[in-house]
């Protein structure tokens, strides 16, 4: 059961990811905005399916985040290209700031009334005495679903192979006589897009509040470190990772003190670090993503797929 | 500093003590010292405090950003934790410890040095990017962490203590710390102290190699340089002022919460040390001063301060990617080549219809939080003296229609000052043209 719950929670995280690593391996910039589009999503869906359903904001909410990052990339982003990645860094650091807000502004600063449609909010099947929900499972569906159309899209078609040519060879894509600068606005727009669609489906699974963009960020920010660099596979592999790792340690509360008595060393409050040695291992949950990071960079700098090492 | 001109002809010594600088850090350490005596109320006197603190962090800051070209997203860590390591420290000096109260920071500092080595051979592997998100990471890890652990950092409620418990003669003199003003000559005392260090830092053959790895990393490796040990090394210089910071703040506040070490921190001094300017060693002193009129003054008028504060943030990284210190500088360059004369009138326009614009983006978005946020208190409020109601169309039709036309006209003008910046910029660089030539 929690594997099921760990891996529709990682591949929640690689839909958040692999837009943020498409991005950033196609121009180079990373998008610190990437989880308030995904707040915006959640948002956007909201807003819709209280004036129409569900279905509605499924489509529409994803569509208008990407006409928004599109206009973003255009308007902003690219003025700040030629003062290099750092500014670039910066703007969209900014942009996160600004969304986050406007959200307020606009929604107030509690969380917003976001509702599992009632077609799927019932139990799939039930397994040891714990029941599945069933949007948990359309969660999934949808992920894989556009993960597998994302691969289909960038090995099979024609869009696909520009992407794929100006990601490597810019100068030469333009000489070919494509619109480079273009193209990179659809990535950046279409990264938002799988963004807002995370957080479409995101947003009632878990809570619509202005504070989700940053719970969220840092976490794909270490996925995409420990995937390695600009690697869809890695980061996939790095999600679902820590998908499981964060969904398991909930439901444990093993310690340190659990295990060195049980290898007969006895623990006492007067011990040196007894507080850390006391800590459960649900408490400590929250942080396993981190100390993933930094074990990771110790270990292997480069990350799971990554290929450069600096 | 940044801009070799045509001494080049002449052989050049090494002065560091010369008359300008002489000048320079006298006016400023007077200035640090009148400061408090035109401060009337408790409240300046506050204010003082807090900016002094906030300029050694934000120049600490700058030690990474500006200097080494590392934008980190973690910086409150170890300011955080110097403030942290400092306020225990405290509370053993109230317990007998025989310490002077004055030293605390240099205890912060020192703190900030340990967890810069310690925290800074995870984060300094990467470079760039990668550096900028494990900082993230990291940052996240240490804020998450504290909460863990309440027996160190209190949990919730934070932990106190008491500066006016110290010993040691300067304590039997009279120098209790009791008094608010005894607090802002120790902060001035650290501020001068930091800011000489740290000048000459950027002298040093390490803070000079630091900007070679900033501008390119790959030749300074060439040159045999081994670029993650300097940003290694960097990071804990950093650190540690970051640290003193810190321990200046336990003394100011006499508490210390985890807040100090969340992220939100470290984004604010990232944000207004690039508002002050990165590329100038005073940039981060304006940057601190915006730093605490944003968070103390600016937040009492406007709730949405934070928004205000975000959208002039992008617009500076936008158009002046130099920040403040830049922008004064450019100014400056104007007046001393006399073009400024002709950007009055487009600088006067400018400003007069960027204040009308900007007074129908407030009157929208202070409406907008006057129902949102504040609807408990009625829908009137005022912007610059003018009443308006937030639930009646008229005052959403006059500001809406303020913010067009007065951004309408601040375009027209932005447009002419553009022109004639330009055109300024030619004569400029042909001055300096015709100057290299005459020498030659």
């Amino acid at each position: 059961m929690s594997v099921l719950n760990g891996v529709s929670y990682g591949l929640l995280l690689f839909m958040l990811s692999a837009g943020l690593t498409l991005i950033f391996s196609m121009m180079g910039v990373l998008n610190f905005a990437h989880a308030s589009f995904y707040m915006l999503g959640a948002y956007f869906a909201y807003q819709v399916s209280e004036w129409t359903n569900y279905w509605v904001a499924f489509v529409v909410a994803p569509i208008l985040v990407a006409v928004m990052g599109g206009l973003f990339e255009r308007y902003v982003l690219r003025k700040t290209h030629k003062s290099g990645h750092v500014a670039e860094l910066l703007v969209t650091f900014g942009l996160s700031f600004v969304i986050l807000e406007l959200v307020q502004l606009i929604w107030g600063r509690s969380a917003v009334d976001y509702k599992v449609p009632a077609a799927l909010d019932g139990s799939l099947f039930k397994l040891f005495n714990s029941s599945f929900p069933e949007y948990r499972a359309f969660m999934m569906l949808v992920a894989v679903g556009m993960l597998v159309s994302l691969f289909l899209m960038l090995k099979k078609t024609r869009i696909g192979l520009v992407i794929q040519a100006a990601l490597t060879h810019p100068e030469t894509t333009e000489a070919l006589g494509h619109n480079v600068p273009r193209v990179f606005a659809m990535v950046f727009a279409g990264g938002c897009a799988l963004a807002g669609l995370a957080g479409v489906i995101g947003g009632n699974a878990f809570i619509t509040e202005p504070g989700m963009a940053q719970a969220v960020g840092a976490i794909i920010f270490v996925v995409v470190v420990v995937g390695g660099m600009g690697s869809l596979a890695g980061a996939l592999i790095a999600s679902v990772l820590i998908g499981l790792m964060q969904t398991f340690a909930v439901g444990l509360d093993w310690s340190f003190l659990g295990g060195l008595s049980a290898l007969g060393i006895d623990v006492t409050p007067d011990t040196f670090g007894y507080p850390v040695w006391k800590l459960k291992l649900s408490q400590i949950g929250p942080i396993l993503p981190y100390l993933l990071l930094v074990v990771m960079l110790v270990v292997r700098p480069k990350g799971i797929m990554g290929t450069r090492d600096d | 500093m940044t801009n070799p001109t045509t001494s080049s002809l002449r052989p050049l010594h090494f002065k560091p003590l010369n008359g300008v600088r002489i000048v320079v850090w006298s006016l400023f350490a007077l200035v640090l010292i009148i400061l408090p005596l035109a401060a009337h109320s408790s409240f300046a006197l506050t204010l003082l405090c807090l900016t002094g603190i906030a300029a050694i962090a934000c120049m600490s800051y700058n030690m990474l950003l500006g200097q080494a070209g590392m934008l980190s997203f973690g910086h409150a860590v170890y300011t955080g934790l110097g403030t942290f390591v400092a306020i225990h420290t405290m509370n053993k000096i109230v317990g007998g410890w025989p310490l002077p109260m004055w030293l605390v920071p240099m205890v912060g500092g020192f703190a900030g040095l340990g967890f810069g080595a310690l925290l800074g051979f995870v984060t300094t592997r990467k470079a760039g990017t990668p550096f900028s998100m494990i900082t993230l990471g990291v940052g996240e890890l240490v804020f998450a962490a504290a909460l863990m652990f309440p027996e160190f950092f209190g949990g919730e409620a934070g932990i106190n203590s008491n500066r006016t418990g110290g010993t040691g003669w300067l304590h039997d003199l009279g120098l209790t710390f009791g008094p608010q003003i005894q607090v802002y000559y120790l902060i001035a005392i650290y501020l001068f102290i930091c800011t000489a260090a740290m000048y000459a830092f950027t002298m040093t053959p390490l803070g000079r190699i630091a900007n070679a790895v900033r501008d390119n990393a790959e030749r300074a490796e060439f040159i045999g340089y081994d670029t993650r040990w300097v940003r290694y090394l960097i990071v804990m210089a950093s650190s540690f002022f970051a640290g003193i910071a810190g321990g200046l703040t336990a003394l100011n506040v006499e508490a210390a919460t985890a807040d100090l070490l969340h992220g939100v921190r470290s984004g604010g001094y990232l944000l207004f040390t690039f508002l002050g300017g990165v590329g100038f060693f005073f940039g981060p002193i304006i940057g601190s001063v915006l730093l605490i009129f944003s968070l103390v003054v600016l937040s009492e008028y406007t709730k949405a301060w934070q928004l205000y504060v975000g959208i002039v943030f992008l617009i500076m990284v936008v158009y002046a990617p130099g920040g403040f210190s830049a922008l004064l500088m450019l100014n400056l360059r104007r007046i001393k080549y006399g073009e400024w004369r002709k950007m009055r009138w487009p600088y006067a326009g400018m400003v007069f219809f960027g204040l009308i614009a900007l007074w129908g983006i407030a009157a929208i978005v202070e409406m907008a939080y006057q129902i949102q946020v504040a609807a408990g208190s009625g829908s009137a409020l005022t912007i610059a003296g003018i009443p308006l109601d937030a639930s009646s169309s008229s005052s959403w039709a006059v500001a809406i229609a303020v913010m067009i036309v007065g951004g309408a006209a601040f375009e027209y003008w932005r447009r002419k000052f553009a022109k004639v910046w330009s055109d300024g910029e030619e004569r400029i660089a042909e001055a300096i043209k015709k100057a290299e030539a005459a020498i030659v």
